[in-house]
């Protein structure tokens, strides 16, 4: 089929080469192109064609999930391929965006087996679990405990007699609940659980339990597990349960790289526990880019969908024009846009500093890793909250059809959004980042220095010394210019972050205890942590800026930085007003700037969603296809649908029938 | 008390005694629940029918919604269908009738989870619209459901812009008959409910052509299916649209026409006839028409919108008092998450959200009722008001407790996104509410059109309708508030909701008149001001809910705390929307900075204030477990337990045939087998 011609010109009128831009966000033109091939060799294989998702049952969403994953593994075998970025290219073209049964398998089991255990531990599981000769998860979230580690229930009671843990769930809320591909799939599960020994509670400890008997794949004696049930989306995963009454396993099922318990019962302490530092930030920066991904996802069929559709009249007596045109529709899409591609830096940014001082922290240097923990917490936060948000608009942009599975956006939401509460629900996260900022606002009080991303809150006390300086600030802010909206984004964090720890303080004064303080200062907190990660954010898409070469990739790049810039002043201009960053005047020409840009990034705005080039497979949307045809293909899509399968629905002959012939 | 009293509507529980964390918080209530709820239902005699009708509907198996999170599309079809029809064997029994008190409970009852929904707008599209004979014709027929109607505006292309339907309808002399086409695909009728499975007639809208003239849109009544056999009729094509992200139950469907002929007399003639010869012909006020139309936009926000928000708020705020989570003191036990100050954020603003959207609602049936009196006596005045008023209410109610509901989702933690929580369900349910009856971003633009109609009138000194009276009282100044507790006072900040609304009103007027005086064409200068004109319409709504919210408080019976609460809520939903839009009300500096922080320390002293009585507030909206089909948010609180319990229900858990087909394999590795 031919291409849309709305869509036709607006790839013609664009003013820079989409593919350029795309090399900058793959990270350079080589990996552009073995993305490409990777991607390739799915698409053209015919093992891995399937039926629409939307059209099947969970329990066939999650067979369809596993046949692949078992595929998969095959297959990246055969290619060789084994990086996890390229792993990663070739999965999401394989499954798509749903989640994997077998991901936990892949990610958290293996790692943990990698990191935490001695090298006789190693040696036993890890050619097991590469082999794929057992299958494993990862099982810390109880039924009534999740974020509060400390506060799980479930026991392993170290047995001397037979050098074995005993392993229990003692209520139920102990009931281990949620970890993916717990309920169905795998046979063994890294247990987080309370280790006592020797009377004593020694705290959560992991240990290897294997749940169901190889072969015949039934659970084991002492071992309730199943699935939790439907859920808002990741209808392939098998989210599941497990309960263990008694259940026995040796003493090497411990994972003892750092604890250990001794045969006769003795407990070794582990040395540090900031380690673990590490994979949560690692984890969160993953959550970042998938921020970035998802939202780029929605933004890429909103906007192609609002060039092809037509409605109402702009102008009395013309053909209905594109809903692209009209500047509500703008002004719900092209910032989110702009965030899109914050995000993408933002989330280069962070697996960069994270590979950068990775080598650091395994030659046990950890002094740059508090700052990355407290900063990847907030922006894990602060980007999925965002993108969580900008997903349901992009749908809501849509129209009716957005509601419409065939959308796609609908996959997108439900897919993304529990990422606002896994690997850390976002307040908590947002509350981690504050305790971070107010440590550095005292060490500043204090008279110390610091550093990194923080270190504007150095000039708080130059500007106490100068009181002068925050009123003269105002009328330096140039909102053409992103380097000063940098800096008022700067100040802007500086005073949010200022506010909260006074007011801590104030309630400290009160006398009250430190936890009471902090709770009833969260809310202030919060705000601080958002702002500070606004800051970073553009900070970091205005340094990305001077990185870009070529011309008319470096403009679009400005304007879409400009954007992001300028609305996130007009949706908080109560914050730039209060502390006087910037006049009521000024706001009024943010406003004014803003609706500019709108209309400076409309002749572009396909080709930029263009240059995140998605396979019409990476979107699975019928709105958001390459070559526009929608109509056709809503209809075509409309026919496979469940209750089509017959001409006369059975409903017909079981209740309308009788009904109508009693009457 | 109001534990005694309400126990008995958590009977259906197979789980009995009330989790300690939840009683303790109704022994605490500062005012009577039994009194707040006959005060929502209006008048405890509303709230004894009300329960009646519920607990008929619901001790009757064939209306049971258990299980309903394990089915599949189809089989939601099927129940929806079955309950459509015991329905009407019910209501036969219990003598309740359209017209009696009973009625509009029923759908409560029923969570909406009911099919034939669309033949109520057929039958009402045909009252409205149709001549007296086409409702003696037809209405017989629809009530007694010997036709299953379906109503079909909507097309593939083509959405709140009536104007652009493609769809026609042509008078053919010779045969005195219309026929119907879809001339191409964009053309094809699309979203309507009942019509992919269920109906065999459906009020088409068609543009109409008499000699190869163009009349505009008209509505049509066509058969779609056989009556005997319900296969579908010729040159019809007629299906299901597919999966959605809620309404599962409900068959959306599609309609392509192909030269379907329909006799003359099945034109929807009360305002406009086509003649023998073919002559057009207009008659009568079409106004009516139009205030069905904003009517449909007020009825949907009580069942649609308030009903789901008020759940969501339940199922939250109770979940949150069991849920304990980290430690607030060191050496206490882990404390419930609701006394955390960020989990009080959340929830608290949309409880108070509820109870003034139910106020507001209350207004807006009142001036509706009003109104449609007025109408009757062929008075029109009140139409321009009530259409500005009920796109804009629709916008910002959907809106803002669409926004409402995911709040209380994802403050649950993980539990909010099992379905068995009920949350997802409540939150894909209602925020489909933003697009029906108009597409929330257009529908706040006509408000604004009325409402800078308003202005330039209010500003040239001529009369305005009352609810727009203020723009003209355009007083600059400044807010009084000295302290923080002065902003506890009604007056104080409705004043500054009032500011806040004529400044973004006129000063978007003015850019318009600006634009326009130096040369842009009038529709250009709008296109270029709807991002503000949109932000005016939503001040204007938000000043009227304020305002509505504390003139309600004001007019309270003192007695059994209820007035006190209130006005606590509405003080709440007053400050929260101020700390919200903190830029709006700093602007021209109506609010100072120093105003600022005590209207956020106002605001934060709230919280703590509300919830202590949070939980008798969510009680008081009086939902049966097994209206809210929830896991977490059940009276007695026994949330894990119960979640444990419907898990093991899951299909998925019956068998795996997932392990012998490709897991088996994988651990074996026979892969190549695959």
């Amino acid at each position: 089929m031919t291409m849309n011609a709305d869509l036709r010109r607006e790839r013609a009128a664009a003013t820079f080469q989409p593919l350029l831009l795309t090399h900058i966000l793959d990270g350079g033109p080589e990996r552009t192109r073995r993305r490409k091939e990777i991607e390739a060799l799915v698409l053209n294989d015919p093992d891995f064609q399937h039926e629409d998702l939307n059209f099947l049952s969970r329990s066939q969403r999650y067979e369809q999930a596993i046949r692949k994953s078992s595929l998969m593994v095959m297959k990246l075998r055969e290619y060789g391929i084994a990086d996890p970025e390229e792993i990663f290219w070739f999965k999401r073209t394989c499954i798509g965006n749903v989640p994997e049964p077998l991901g936990l398998h892949f990610s958290m089991f293996q790692k943990t087996i990698e990191t935490q255990t001695t090298a006789a531990q190693k040696e036993k599981w890890l050619p097991l679990a590469r082999g794929v000769k057992i299958i494993g998860t990862y099982a810390q979230t109880e039924l009534g405990h999740g974020t509060h580690l400390r506060g799980l229930e479930t026991t392993a009671t170290y047995d001397p007699a037979t050098q074995e843990f005993i392993l229990n769930s003692p209520t139920v809320t102990s009931i281990k609940w949620w970890p993916g591909g717990l309920g169905k799939t795998s046979n063994h599960a890294i247990v987080l659980a309370q280790l006592y020994t020797q009377g004593q509670c020694k705290g959560l400890h992991a240990f290897i339990v294997p749940i169901r008997q190889l072969g015949t794949h039934e659970p084991l004696p002492g071992i309730t597990v199943g699935d939790i049930g439907p859920k808002f989306g990741y209808d392939e995963m098998d989210n599941g349960y497990l309960k263990m009454d008694n259940f026995r396993i040796p003493r090497e099922n411990m994972l003892m790289k750092y604890a250990q318990v001794e045969p006769d019962g003795t407990y070794v302490k582990p040395v540090s526990d900031k380690l673990t530092y590490g994979t949560m930030v690692f984890i969160r920066s993953l959550i970042v880019g998938d921020s970035a991904r998802s939202l780029s996802r929605a933004c890429t069929i909103a906007i192609r969908y609002s060039a092809v559709r037509h409605q109402s009249e702009l102008k009395p007596g013309e053909p209905e024009p594109q809903i692209l045109d009209y500047q509500t529709q703008q002004y719900k899409l092209f910032p989110l846009l702009a965030t899109a591609y914050a995000f993408h830096f933002v989330g280069a940014y962070i697996k960069d500093t994270y590979h950068r001082i990775s080598g650091d922290i395994n030659e046990g240097d950890l002094s740059e890793l508090p700052e990355l923990h407290a900063l990847t917490a907030g922006l894990k936060a602060f980007t999925s909250w965002t993108a969580n948000a900008g997903i349901e608009e992009c749908r809501m942009a849509c129209g009716g059809h957005g509601y419409s599975r065939c959308s796609g956006i609908p996959d997108i939401y439900v897919t993304f959004t529990p990422s606002c509460t896994y690997e850390g629900e976002n307040t908590v996260m947002m509350l981690q980042t504050a305790r971070f900022l107010v440590k550095s606002y005292t060490q500043v009080s204090s008279g110390q220095q610091v550093t990194g991303m923080v270190s504007y809150l150095n000039d708080l006390s130059r500007q106490r010394i100068q009181p002068q300086h925050v009123a003269a600030r105002t009328v330096t802010v140039r909102i053409n210019d992103p380097v000063s909206l940098v800096e008022a984004y700067k100040a802007r964090a500086a005073r949010l972050v200022e506010a909260a720890a006074k007011n801590l303080q104030a309630e400290l004064n009160h006398r009250k205890s430190k936890e009471d303080a902090w709770n009833r200062t969260s809310v202030d907190l919060v705000r601080a942590s958002e702002a500070h990660c606004h800051y970073v954010v553009v900070k970091l898409f205005a340094a990305k800026l001077s990185e870009v070469s070529n011309a008319a990739v470096r403009a679009v790049l400005t304007d879409l930085c400009l954007l992001y810039a300028l609305f996130g002043i007009s949706k908080n201009t109560g914050d730039f007003l209060q502390a006087g960053i910037l006049t009521s005047a000024q706001i009024t020409q943010v406003n004014q700037h803003v609706k500019e840009l709108l209309a400076v990034i409309r002749p572009n705005a396909v080709a930029l969603v263009d240059s995140f080039d998605f396979h019409d497979v990476h979107l699975g949307s019928v709105l958001g296809r390459y070559d526009g045809n929608v109509y056709e293909n809503m209809f075509e899509w409309a026919k496979k649908s469940p209750l089509n399968k017959t001409q006369v629905h059975e409903s017909f002959h079981k209740h309308l029938k009788p009904m109508q012939a009693k009457l | 008390m109001a534990l005694l009293e309400t126990s008995k509507y958590s009977q259906g529980s197979v789980l009995g005694s009330v989790n300690p964390d939840l009683a303790s918080e109704r022994q605490t209530a500062s005012f009577c629940v039994e009194k707040l709820t006959a005060l929502l239902d209006g008048g405890a005699e509303q709230t004894r029918i009300r329960r009646a009708v519920v607990e008929a509907i619901q001790s009757d198996p064939v209306f049971s919604s258990e299980n309903q999170y394990f089915q599949t599309q189809n089989e939601r079809y099927e129940a929806a269908v079955r309950k459509a029809v015991h329905l009407q064997k019910k209501m036969h029994e219990m003598g309740w009738t359209e017209n009696g008190p009973e009625y509009k409970y029923i759908y409560r009852a029923l969570s909406g989870d009911v099919a034939f929904l669309l033949h109520r707008v057929f039958m009402r599209s045909i009252s409205v619209l149709g001549s007296d004979k086409q409702i003696a014709k037809w209405i017989p027929l629809a009530a007694q459901l010997r036709l299953i109607g379906s109503y079909a505006q909507t097309e593939l292309g083509h959405g709140t812009y009536l104007q652009g339907l493609e769809t026609t309808a042509i008078f053919d002399i010779a045969t005195q008959e219309f026929i119907l086409n879809t001339p191409k695909i964009s053309a094809m009728k699309w979203w309507p409910g009942d019509m992919g499975r269920s109906a065999t007639h459906t009020v088409v809208f068609a543009q109409l052509y008499i000699h190869g003239k163009c009349y505009g849109i008209h509505p049509f009544i066509v058969q779609i299916r056989s009556l005997q056999d319900h296969s579908l009729c010729p040159g019809i094509t007629a299906g299901d649209i597919g999966p959605k992200m809620n309404f599962e139950a409900i068959d959306n469907g599609y309609l392509m026409l192909k030269n379907v002929r329909i006799p003359r007399e099945n034109m929807l003639s009360k305002f406009c006839e086509v003649r023998p010869d073919g002559t057009y012909v207009r008659q009568g006020s079409q106004k009516i028409n139009y205030f069905t139309m904003t009517a449909v936009r007020i009825s949907l926000i009580s069942d649609e919108v308030l009903t789901p928000l008020m759940k969501a708020c339940t199922i939250a705020i109770r979940y949150s008092v069991v849920r304990r989570q980290s430690k607030l003191k060191p050496g206490e036990q882990e404390a419930k998450i609701l006394d955390y100050q960020t989990q009080q954020e959340k929830l608290l603003p949309q409880l108070a959200a509820a109870y003034a959207f139910h106020f507001i609602n209350n207004y807006l049936q009142e001036l509706f009722d009003r109104g449609y009196r007025e109408i009757q006596r062929k008075n029109f005045d009140m139409l321009p008001e009530l259409h500005a008023l009920s796109s804009g209410f629709k916008a910002v109610i959907t809106h803002h407790s669409t926004a409402a509901v995911e709040i209380c989702l994802r403050a649950c933690g993980g539990h909010g996104y099992s379905l068995l929580s009920g949350l997802p369900s409540l939150y894909t349910k209602i925020l489909a509410s933003c697009i029906y009856e108009g597409e929330n971003t257009i529908l706040l633009l006509q408000t604004a059109r009325f409402l800078i109609k308003c202005f330039m009138a209010a500003s040239a000194g001529q009369p305005v309708p009352p609810s727009v009276t203020y723009l003209a009282a355009v007083k600059p100044g400044k807010c009084p508030a000295k302290n923080k507790s002065d902003f506890l006072s009604p007056d104080i900040y409705t004043e500054a909701y009032q500011h806040v609304a004529v400044r973004l009103i006129s000063s978007t007027a003015a850019k318009l008149q600006d634009l326009i005086q130096s040369g842009a064409k009038k529709y250009d200068a709008w296109n270029q001001c709807t991002v503000q004109l949109v932000q005016a319409a939503k001040a204007h709504c938000h000043y009227i809910t304020v305002k509505n919210f504390a003139e309600t408080v004001e007019k309270l019976e003192t007695k059994a705390g209820i007035q006190r609460i209130m006005k606590h809520l509405c003080d709440l939903f007053a400050l929260h929307g101020i700390f919200l839009n903190t830029g709006a009300f700093l602007h021209d500096g109506y609010i100072s900075a120093a105003q600022m922080d005590m209207v956020t320390a106002s605001y934060l002293d709230l919280l703590a204030v509300i919830r202590k009585d949070a939980v008798p507030l969510v009680d008081a909206f009086d939902f049966t477990d097994k209206s809210l089909n929830s896991a977490l948010g059940s009276y007695d609180g026994q949330v894990y337990q119960r979640l444990y319990e419907w898990a093991q229900k899951s299909p998925t858990n019956k068998m795996n045939p997932a392990y012998e087909r490709y897991l088996k394999p994988l651990l074996h590795n026979a892969l190549s087998k695959l």
